[in-house]
């Protein structure tokens, strides 16, 4: 055990935890934040993603150790029901979910595409989301939406992802 | 109206970990103040609504929603009649109690098997709600009218609420044959609307059954047995209860419905600890001769010396080996599918609390609280009455979560421990474990006569039975939920003689049923088959199946097919297109896939699906879960399954165990036929007809006819 501290959606939790514990279950079950999933614990689903400084990044296979210092951003911090981010906005307009498991940490995926890429063209999008699994087989969609959040004018302006 | 107490108490709308576990979705709490009054109608109509007279209202979903938008489809069954908006009540999810009659999402059944039903429930209270305004206005009940939660009188305009009559309301007799709509007239059902629990999902609000926690709950990892069904000789846990946090290491059980199995649990504060424990807890293992007798090979063996052989006849029209053994041209193939993980990305999870006043409560991902009750009870040894079920949103579960081995092992730790226990598979849990879709096998044999007509069929499924190995039915006849949906009546092939025989080989592997169940096998023996008879023929495939197709609504789905999948026109040199079509769970869905080739093997350019499913709620549900049927049918076909070798599973986690991504999504159109008939189901006839469409494009691109699933599309050789 020893004193960890994360920043995590611009809030500071000072934990006291086995530094070697994947940033996942230190965010969900310590720091209480389960929007982020657990899907295979080897950061082949994307189920996990995070942001780390901006960065779409698995916490499944991430020690918490090494994160202290970083800015962590998960999905709680990108948008809520009230005042949806774009991408999330997409989201909804699309219906892209099914069971919405996944979704997450596509979001987080997409919310870090767009950042990068305001208007991703088809390669674009496959090459980012490509690492993510989804089971109910919602692709398509997912394409669709982030299309969609690409081309929409927010009241929030541009995508900021990891703020 | 003696047991509305009861009911409401049973439903938990009070308790505290139900508005933790389940009520994600509900616009505000979901607290019921006990001393209020819900309208209460008879057990098997009302338990489903829940008016209070400060008007909230609460609609009962007794279908678990694992993806499929049963918190959409049934509630707005309900709604369409009681004449209230989706967006004006709250939805909950029963608990297994028998008065809410089946609960379990599964076989496609939401909307079919509550159709009627749940409509009458919605209608018989819209018709007691306005009985009771009009006798406070001292008008005719023809006077009167509902819409939008109120009662309102057609003269005066005046208006009550459902809340300001609800009492009332409650105090009247149900009536028998409530009124139900004309189709013509409904505003909700069949109509595109948006699904309100989206909002939820794409925030990280849903709350599933992983993320729900219970005071004083402590945390599990399972350690199975490699070979499934392996005895504990000895455990070494030194090691592991060196680690901060990690309680115990204990010898417990996996209960599976056809055997229990040895296993080892570690309890633990925290998970991590859990599984840090895991891997530093040494078990010896006795496994017999599971490393010669639990592998796939063996498996498919003893199906290939089956195919060999006759079966046993479950269906014959016409005289089969007469017309087979005097046709002008015989065709014979063996068709086969491998044993497949349903794998849904939230992976089996549970919490149990063992009480020590003898009850029970759980929370879980589960399709079927009902079932779950059942098996607990039996489990435990106690009432139905002293369990408390909760049931959380399912992360998906393709029929895997209606399989209750991960609930009973929570339930037997937690009687250990005498503490609430959350339970969370490894996703090497889910994937080395099971229960799986049986890989299976089927002998295909079919003529042509010297005129062209396709004149024999003899469709002979071999394999692993659900109903044998699960449920323990007699295996000496045919299992009749495999030859039902293959019988000519079914699939309404035309041919004069056809027959259907069957073969059980058992296995010790785990099975259960997967996404569309056996139709995933052996709509691609019989659709494939059906390819090569129409290439023998030298038939279109497609005209060859209206040729034999005599029913109304397959006919006007394959000739949809046609239309919107262009199916006559000149192809690219190098592309092809192949057909499939087959009916499951109620509703006909045919596709049309088209693929080109690249390299040694192909590339998947496009499906078409068309899907008669009669009478629908949401368009756009219909569409999207066609559109995971495409995914998951295609995945079933080119990505490499479930293989055991030397007693163990080869693949152990997504890095193996492969499904489709992003990067090979074809582009995909869906068409629903507007038939107006009875609903059929929507989450799985989409699937069968992926696979052999796929390989029928293979055959139509290449000359390589594939028979064999999964093959590898690089190379279109079996893997």
């Amino acid at each position: 055990m020893a004193a960890i501290s994360l920043d995590i959606n611009g809030k500071k939790y000072d934990l006291d935890i086995d530094p070697k514990m994947p940033l996942l279950w230190a965010i969900r079950d310590v720091v209480g934040l389960k929007g982020t999933k657990f899907g295979c614990g080897m950061a082949q689903c994307g189920a996990c993603t995070v942001h780390m400084n901006g960065h779409p990044t698995r916490s499944c296979v991430l020690p918490v150790q090494s994160v202290v210092g970083s800015k962590i951003t998960t999905i709680e911090g990108i948008g809520t029901e009230e005042n949806l981010h774009p991408v999330q906005k997409a989201w909804i307009d699309e219906q892209v979910p099914q069971c919405g498991y996944c979704q997450s940490g596509q979001i987080m995926a997409a919310v870090a595409l767009l950042k990068d890429k305001p208007a991703p063209t088809d390669a674009d999008i496959t090459s980012a989301m490509q690492g993510h699994i989804c089971r109910c087989g919602t692709y398509d969609r997912i394409r669709k939406a982030i299309h969609t959040a690409a081309k929409s004018k927010s009241p929030k302006g541009e995508m900021s992802g990891g703020k | 109206m003696s047991n509305r107490r009861t009911f409401l108490k049973t439903l938990g709308l009070s308790s505290a970990s139900f508005v933790l576990g389940v009520s994600s979705f509900a616009k505000g709490n979901a607290v019921v103040n006990m001393s209020t009054d819900p309208m209460s109608l008879a057990l098997e109509i009302n338990p489903f609504i829940v008016i209070q007279p400060s008007g909230q209202i609460t609609l009962i979903n007794p279908r678990p929603d694992m993806g499929q938008g049963s918190t959409q489809a049934v509630p707005s069954l309900l709604a369409e009649e009681l004449e209230v908006s989706l967006d004006q009540v709250t939805i909950a999810q029963s608990d297994g109690k028998g008065k809410y009659g089946d609960q379990t999402s599964g076989g496609s059944s939401s909307v079919r098997a509550l159709w009627t039903p749940i409509r009458q429930a919605g209608a018989a209270a819209k018709e007691m709600l306005i009985k009771a305004a009009a006798q406070r206005w001292s008008v005719p009940e023809s006077e009167c009218y509902a819409e939008k939660a109120k009662v309102i009188h057609r003269l005066s305009g005046k208006s009550l609420t459902y809340g300001e009559v609800a009492d009332d309301a409650s105090k009247l007799e149900i009536p028998k044959n409530p009124k139900l709509k004309d189709p013509k007239d409904f505003k909700i059902i069949g109509k595109y609307a948006p699904r309100l629990d989206v909002p939820a999902r794409v925030t990280g609000k849903a709350v599933y059954g992983i993320d729900v926690e219970v005071p004083g709950m402590v945390y599990a990892v399972m350690l199975h047995s490699p070979m499934i069904h392996g005895k504990v000789v000895s455990i070494d846990d030194s090691e592991a209860l060196k680690i901060k946090g990690v309680q115990k290491v204990l010898k417990c059980e996996r209960p599976m419905p056809h055997r229990t199995s040895e296993a080892v649990a570690i309890i633990a504060d925290n998970y991590w600890a859990a599984l840090s424990a895991k891997k530093v807890v040494k078990v010896q293992w006795d496994n017999g001769t599971l490393g010669q007798t639990l592998t796939t090979a063996a498996y498919f063996k003893k199906c290939a010396e089956a195919a060999t052989k006759e079966g046993l006849k479950a269906e014959e029209e016409g005289d089969f080996a007469a017309t087979f053994g005097a046709a002008a041209k015989k065709l014979e193939a063996v068709y086969e599918t491998p044993f497949l993980a349903h794998a849904p990305m939230e992976p089996e999870n549970a919490i149990a609390h063992i009480k020590d006043d003898g009850t029970a409560e759980v929370w879980a991902p589960i399709q079927g609280p009902d079932w779950a009750l059942r098996d607990l009870a039996g489990y435990l040894k106690i009432k139905p009455e002293q369990i408390k079920i909760n049931v959380a949103l399912l992360g998906g579960a393709f029929g895997r979560k209606a399989y209750h081995d991960f609930l009973l092992e929570a339930c037997f730790l937690s009687k250990d421990v005498k503490k609430p226990v959350k339970l969370v598979w490894t996703r090497e849990d889910d994937i080395t474990q099971g229960p799986y879709r049986p890989g299976m096998m089927a002998r295909m044999q079919g003529a042509v006569d010297a005129k062209g007509n396709i004149v024999a069929y003899h469709h002979h499924p071999i394999g692993e039975s659900i109903q044998f190995q699960v449920f323990k039915a007699p295996s000496n006849k045919p299992d009749d939920w495999v030859c039902g949906e293959l019988s000519q009546k079914e699939q309404k092939y035309n041919i004069p003689a056809f027959k259907i025989s069957y073969t059980h080989v058992p296995t010790e592997i785990p099975i259960v049923w997967w996404r569309s169940v056996y139709a995933s096998n052996f709509g691609f023996s019989q659709e494939g088959f059906f390819d090569e008879l129409a290439h023998a023929a030298n038939k279109d495939p497609l005209k060859a199946r209206l040729e034999l197709m005599s029913d109304a609504r397959f006919k006007k789905v394959l000739e949809t097919l046609a239309e919107k999948s262009n199916w006559g026109e000149k192809l690219p040199a190098g592309q092809g297109k192949g057909i499939a079509i087959f009916k499951s769970f109620g509703s006909i869905s045919a596709c049309c896939v088209t693929v080109a080739k690249q390299g040694t093997g192909v590339k998947i350019e496009k499906v078409v699906s068309v899907i008669d499913c009669g009478h629908y709620v949401n368009p756009d549900n219909v569409k999207a879960q066609t559109e995971g049927n495409i995914v998951m049918g295609i995945t079933a076909a080119v990505k490499k399954g479930i293989t055991f070798t030397n007693g163990q599973s080869d693949p152990t986690n997504f890095h193996q165990y492969q499904v489709m991504r992003m990067n090979e999504m074809p582009k995909v159109e869906i068409h629903i036929v507007e038939s107006g008939a009875e609903p059929g189901g929507v989450g799985e006839p989409g699937l069968p007809p992926i696979a052999p469409a796929l390989a029928n494009a293979v055959f139509a691109a290449t000359g390589k006819r594939i028979r064999r699933l999964p093959f590898d599309l690089n190379t279109l050789a079996s893997v």
